[in-house]
């Protein structure tokens, strides 16, 4: 068994990205403080893990799950899909998981909550909380029957999907979270319809909204105090939650390690991934944009739209791309003063990088 | 108690006296008297601190009895047919993890054609996933093995299926003893998990293993089958010794010891075959059989044992292993490898199909005047069957077979075919 608590003598959680004591807000009063800030945090999922550098599953799941720990006092029971987060977490016979952790099949990680909540239900240990998670692919594809029935019986489970928007873990296919245009293994830029299709694909946050639980949040890996407070919100709560996390994936998509954080922002700053609350199937909380960013910033830090930036710039696939971010604007009021439609091609040239 | 009960009801008021913590169900036939049972029992408070979760599919039956059991709840579900396909993926990884989850299988043929009544086709199509195999002879037998094959899972930490035939069993209303709560708490001690989510004590349960180690995992698997080899009977002989009656093991033979023609089956057929064995012994014809009460793990030495010093065996199955013929004759066979009999295989009462006195009395006649062939199908309408492979060698498009002989045997209104 891990030691968790913090020794005397030794500090017992690396601050791995800087060696230093910067990390997690640490200037601000202890309350404010990120729970990473902290040499106690349980550290969930440890460092040695085989992630992509700049993965941000990795990120987001280390994130969500010590927060999670922090709410519930280190009472946390986890239920993982396969994916990439199982895969790179658990290469036999190492783990880098610090919390009780069980992976059983693609498709099953929220019934396999259900019978973890109902097993300590039954033997009165209600004060151990319970997480589901798993990708895009594990959560809205194949595991979605296992989560509609989650949701519909409101059981005391937090399920997390990390999305980024393919099969990342069987390379790069497309899954029902696959974003229009993108290049897939399975939809590459061939034809006249490079990547893949519009008007496919689902949103789960809002399905999860349809079935009236008591809380549904959206969250990226760019904003991961927002993302703290959220899951900390989650664990007030009893019954079926369900967070969303944007989780940008450097190998799938063609992006720099380095841009992780900055598409995850852009995400969001574009319109194409609202930030929002919902509590009992009404949204209760969007984040706002501070300043519309051009959909085309976001696509071109992306080899999987490299496609639409070639030598002959598919401006009508671009554009097609912006209408739904702007749409997204207008629907869930991200803006304070949302951009007209006609804007759309204004802001375009005003990028300076767009397709002249 | 002895009481006239409807077997599916004996069967949920013993798995109740188990005190199981969860019990996961999703509703298929012949499976649901059971599973409508426990709910009740749940509901009027006599089955407590049990959590009773109706989920969305069997997939998701399985899947929290995978949560369920990992966290140290002794866990329950039934199902059938189409139900058990359904679950298939998480049956492999339920016993993969070594979870001791006790099922009943309501046995139910598997479609298409779509079929709801008895055989063993369900059941035969898992007997490889890693679940240890109890058959049910009589309803009594099928209540009394749910405690020993709780006691038998969590001591080897296996998941057990208990098959009874559905409808037959299932839906019979006859005389059973449901074992008394205090005498089933005295023979299945507290459930003990060898694995356990538990923050105090974390661990990682389902980890990746690549060929280094996944050989060796699977064998601990087969190893822990071939404990309950020797487990099955020391239980069978415990209840025996508290009960006061003989339930499970391995087989049991009857009239077999110096019989020349045996028959092996599984099930409730097994009363069948015994009175037909009954009526041919009193003609002063040499025969017996035996019944296999544990398929998985398979018996590969007692069966030899048995069947060894017959002439002559036939194996009567309520599956079919299409392209070949027979499941459990194949694995007959294996355990007489080296030994010089006749060997045959009946595939009998597919989709419900009643296997009658009068029709076992002809084929074991038939064995017995070398009269029977390797495979025989019990009272196949061969004339309807011809009839339709003559309609495909016509060629073009003949229709869906189930309609064409449904509307030769007179089931559905005549066509122009």
């Amino acid at each position: 068994m891990t030691e968790r608590s913090g020794g005397e003598d030794s500090q017992q959680v690396r601050f791995y990205q800087s060696g230093t004591f910067v990390v997690g807000n640490r200037l601000l009063d202890p309350e404010q403080r990120s729970v990473q800030a902290h040499t106690e945090r349980s550290n969930s999922l440890t460092s040695g893990h085989r992630a992509c550098q700049g993965c941000g599953e990795a990120l987001g799941a280390r994130y969500a799950l010590d927060a999670a720990m922090r709410a519930t006092g280190g009472k946390l029971i986890a239920a993982n899909a396969t994916g990439c987060l199982e895969v790179f977490s658990t290469p036999f016979p190492e783990s880098s998981w610090q919390l009780p952790w069980i992976h059983s099949l693609f498709g099953n990680a929220p019934a396999v909550a259900t019978g973890v909540a109902a097993a300590l239900k039954a033997k009165g240990r209600e004060d151990v909380r319970v997480v589901g998670q798993g990708g895009d692919g594990g959560t809205l594809d194949i595991g979605f029957a296992c989560l509609s029935g989650m949701f519909e019986r409101n059981d005391d489970v937090l399920f997390i999907c990390y999305d980024n928007e393919a099969y990342m873990n069987t390379g790069v296919q497309r899954s029902g979270a696959t974003p229009p245009a993108a290049r897939t293994a399975n939809t590459k830029p061939l034809g006249d319809n490079p990547g893949n299709v519009f008007g496919q694909g689902k949103n789960a946050p809002l399905i999860a909204m349809a079935h009236e639980i008591p809380y549904v949040a959206t969250a990226t890996v760019a904003e991961l105090r927002d993302l703290e407070a959220k899951v900390e919100r989650a664990m007030e709560v009893r019954g079926a939650r369900y967070i969303h996390i944007f989780v940008p994936c450097p190998l799938g998509w063609g992006a720099e390690s380095c841009d992780t954080i900055r598409l995850a922002r852009l995400v969001k700053e574009t319109g194409l991934f609202p930030v929002f609350e919902a509590l009992d199937g009404e949204l209760t909380e969007v984040s706002k944009i501070r300043r519309q960013v051009p959909v085309i910033d976001y696509l071109k830090l992306q080899r999987r739209y490299a496609h639409l930036f070639g030598d002959e710039p598919r401006t009508d696939i671009i554009e097609r791309i912006q209408a739904d971010a702007d749409r997204n604007i207008r629907r869930f009021g991200l803006l304070d003063d949302p951009a007209e439609p006609d804007d759309t091609m204004r802001l375009l040239a005003e990028s300076g990088r767009g397709p002249q | 108690m002895l009481e006239q009960i409807e077997g599916s009801l004996a069967v949920a008021k013993t798995v109740a006296r188990c005190r199981p913590e969860v019990v996961c169900a999703y509703p298929i036939s012949p499976q649901t008297h059971i599973v409508e049972g426990i709910s009740d029992l749940v509901r009027t408070g006599e089955l407590d601190h049990c959590e009773y979760l109706m989920v969305e599919s069997e997939f998701a039956a399985m899947s929290a009895c995978i949560g369920s059991s990992a966290t140290g709840a002794r866990t329950y579900t039934a199902t059938a047919s189409q139900g058990l396909l359904y679950m298939a993926e998480a049956l492999y990884n339920a016993s993969g993890l070594g979870l001791p989850i006790v099922m009943t299988v309501a046995n139910r043929a598997i479609g298409a054609p779509i079929n709801i009544w008895n055989d063993h086709s369900d059941s035969m199509s898992q007997r490889d996933c890693g679940w240890v195999q109890l058959y049910a002879e009589t309803n009594q037998e099928a209540a009394d093995l749910h405690v020993q094959a709780f006691r038998l899972a969590e001591q080897i930490s296996l998941p057990v299926m208990v098959c009874m035939d559905g409808f037959i069993l299932t839906h019979a209303h006859e005389r059973v003893d449901v074992p008394d709560a205090e005498q089933v708490d005295a023979f299945l001690p507290a459930f003990e998990p060898r694995q356990l989510l538990d923050p105090a004590d974390p661990v990682t349960i389902g980890a990746m293993v690549g060929p280094e180690a996944f050989t060796e995992v699977k064998y601990l698997a087969h190893a822990k089958q071939m404990q309950a080899l020797d487990l099955i009977p020391q239980i069978a002989a415990e209840w025996s010794d508290a009960f006061g009656r003989e339930s499970g093991g391995l087989l049991r033979g009857y009239r077999i010891d110096d019989a020349e023609t045996i028959v092996v089956a599984l099930g409730s057929v097994i009363g069948t075959i015994e009175d037909t064995v009954d009526e041919m012994r009193e003609r002063g014809v040499s025969i017996g059989v035996l019944g296999l009460k544990s398929f998985r793990p398979f018996p590969l030495e007692e069966v030899r044992e048995a069947l060894g010093g017959a002439r002559r065996v036939v194996v009567l199955e309520k599956a079919l292993a299409v392209g070949v013929g027979g499941i459990v004759s194949a694995n007959v066979r294996m355990a007489l490898s080296g030994i010089q009999l006749h060997g045959h295989t009946v595939v009998a009462g597919l989709g419900g199909r009643p296997i009658t006195g009068k029709s076992l009395l002809g084929l074991f006649e038939d064995a017995i005047a070398d009269r029977l062939g390797p495979l025989t199908f019990l009272d196949l309408d061969s004339e309807r069957v011809e009839r339709e492979l003559e309609r495909m060698h016509e060629g073009g498009a003949s229709g869906p077979h189930e309609q064409n002989i449904l509307r030769d045997v007179g089931v559905v209104a005549g066509g122009s075919h």
